[in-house]
């Protein structure tokens, strides 16, 4: 059994930001992900960040997680570790590679978990050659490895146009991007890069299948009504080997669900999220969450979280009470201001569904 | 091979060669590889078969979560390729969906 005082679970931008806050607050800290690399979705992010200094901008996703390990603390990482239960004991399992399984019991926990990728039903989605964006990026931007010839990728938020542009980048032609709402959803300096390419982005279009023997070697698309349906006779078949999938994110909740921590549907934040506190404390005393777990936004709004959660956890393990309440003060300002403005409407709707203090839900 | 040369932001160099069989036949990947980032390198699209319907399954997730990618290496059956390091010599191979009989 391993013991610790705050178990982080995740080395994505959030929970090294809260393993990194815990850490400099002085609580010892054990930092369990799954991946081989630490960084999570930073480690395949090539492009600059967004927003003020206090949120990286102008850095590149790659070089941020460098700067989160900058801590003084004490930190012991675990990866290639994933954890796999959580007890109400306060017992967690783990295994490292295939076949190495211990036990945990940390005093307290923040689940920095992520997001998974959300699919699509069509005929032919389960072709080789139909891809989730994170994997597109995965295979570029880590591995070197081009991912096909010609793309068609299906959604324009942030993640399908910037993999769009990421495409451009390795010399993979992008035949169209087609987006089902009738607005782009990403930043439009992102759209504009790509439009200025030559690549259409077509609203109020969808995928209607791919086809191929082994693998895609098209797929069909058409545009949609109003009311989201097909316009019989709008149909066209282009030439593609890859059909990237950027069709939104939800919250990895597998292991708060099965521990118990409670949760409610909320749309704006991807789906089902835990029921959390202003200073991300679930239903359950001695479980925080941050980052996409806590709902799907973006990394700076993560790392943010991870600071907040793992400065709420320090304060409740016996850290330096001022301290930890001017942080949590700082990151709950922080946040404010990522989520200002239009942009953040939908976030804000989002929280807004979940308020009230998640002891008393 | 399918290997990005040339990026305005990365720098992908030329790593090392490593060897491995792939159904028997024999492989070139490179050293920070995963299984499957080397087998789609090579031109492996079909990683697997489903159970029900033997439809071709391909790389789909890249981060161990999906199932797409479960093959047989060094005999051991359901091992994660995507997540998997690629070593020397590694012998690589699709598998029944299920990965075979369970061996108890």
């Amino acid at each position: 059994m391993v013991t610790t005082q705050l178990l982080v679970v995740g080395g994505g931008p959030g929970g090294l930001a809260a393993a990194n806050a815990a850490a400099s607050l002085g609580i010892e800290v054990l930092l369990v992900d799954e991946g081989l690399q630490l960084g999570g979705q930073l480690v395949k992010q090539t492009h600059k960040f967004f927003g003020s200094r206090e949120h990286h901008a102008g850095v590149r996703g790659i070089d941020i997680p460098d700067l989160l390990m900058q801590h003084q603390g004490k930190i012991t990482v675990l990866s290639n570790t994933a954890v796999i239960g959580c007890y109400e004991d306060k017992v967690l399992t783990a295994v490292t590679g295939e076949d190495k399984y211990f036990k945990i019991r940390p005093e307290a926990v923040v689940f920095a978990t992520g997001a998974s990728e959300k699919f699509l039903a069509f005929p032919g989605n389960d072709l080789p050659g139909v891809y989730g964006a994170g994997a597109v990026q995965t295979l570029m931007n880590q591995y070197g490895v081009l991912p096909g010839k010609s793309v068609l990728m299906v959604g324009a938020g942030n993640i399908g146009i910037i993999v769009s542009y990421q495409l451009l980048q390795a010399g993979i032609p992008v035949r169209a991007v087609v987006e089902a709402a009738p607005n782009i959803g990403a930043y439009l300096v992102h759209a504009s890069k790509i439009a200025r390419a030559g690549v259409p982005i077509l609203t109020r279009h969808t995928i209607v299948e791919a086809s191929g023997t082994n693998a895609v070697e098209s797929a069909v698309i058409a545009r949609l009504d109003d009311d989201w349906q097909v316009i019989p006779g709008s149909e066209r078949e282009i030439e593609v080997d890859v059909v990237c999938l950027a069709v939104g994110l939800s919250p990895v909740l597998d292991l708060l669900r099965q521990v118990g921590c409670k949760t409610k549907y909320v749309p704006e934040l991807g789906g089902e999220v835990p029921l959390r506190d202003s200073q991300l404390k679930t239903s359950i005393d001695w479980i925080f969450v941050a980052g996409d777990a806590a709902g799907v936004e973006e990394a700076s709004a993560a790392m943010v979280e991870g600071r907040l959660a793992g400065a709420a956890a320090a304060a409740q393990l016996g850290a330096d009470k001022g301290e930890a309440a001017n942080v949590c003060a700082q990151c709950q300002a922080s946040l404010d201001a990522l989520r200002r403005g239009p942009v953040g409407a939908k976030i804000r709707a989002g929280i807004a569904k979940l308020e009230g203090d998640a002891a008393n839900a | 091979m399918s290997r990005i040369s040339e990026h305005p932001i990365l720098q992908f160099e030329e790593k090392p060669v490593i060897t491995f069989t792939f159904e028997g036949r024999k492989l070139e990947g490179r050293q920070g590889d995963t299984i499957a980032s080397a087998l789609h390198a090579n031109g492996v699209k079909v990683l697997s078969h489903s159970r029900h319907h033997n439809r071709p399954r391909g790389f789909f997730c890249a981060i161990g979560k999906c199932s797409s990618c479960l093959m047989t290496v060094n005999g051991k059956a359901n091992v994660r390729t995507c997540v998997e390091p690629l070593v020397e010599g590694m012998d690589v191979r699709r598998q029944p969906a299920t990965g075979g009989e369970l061996k108890w």
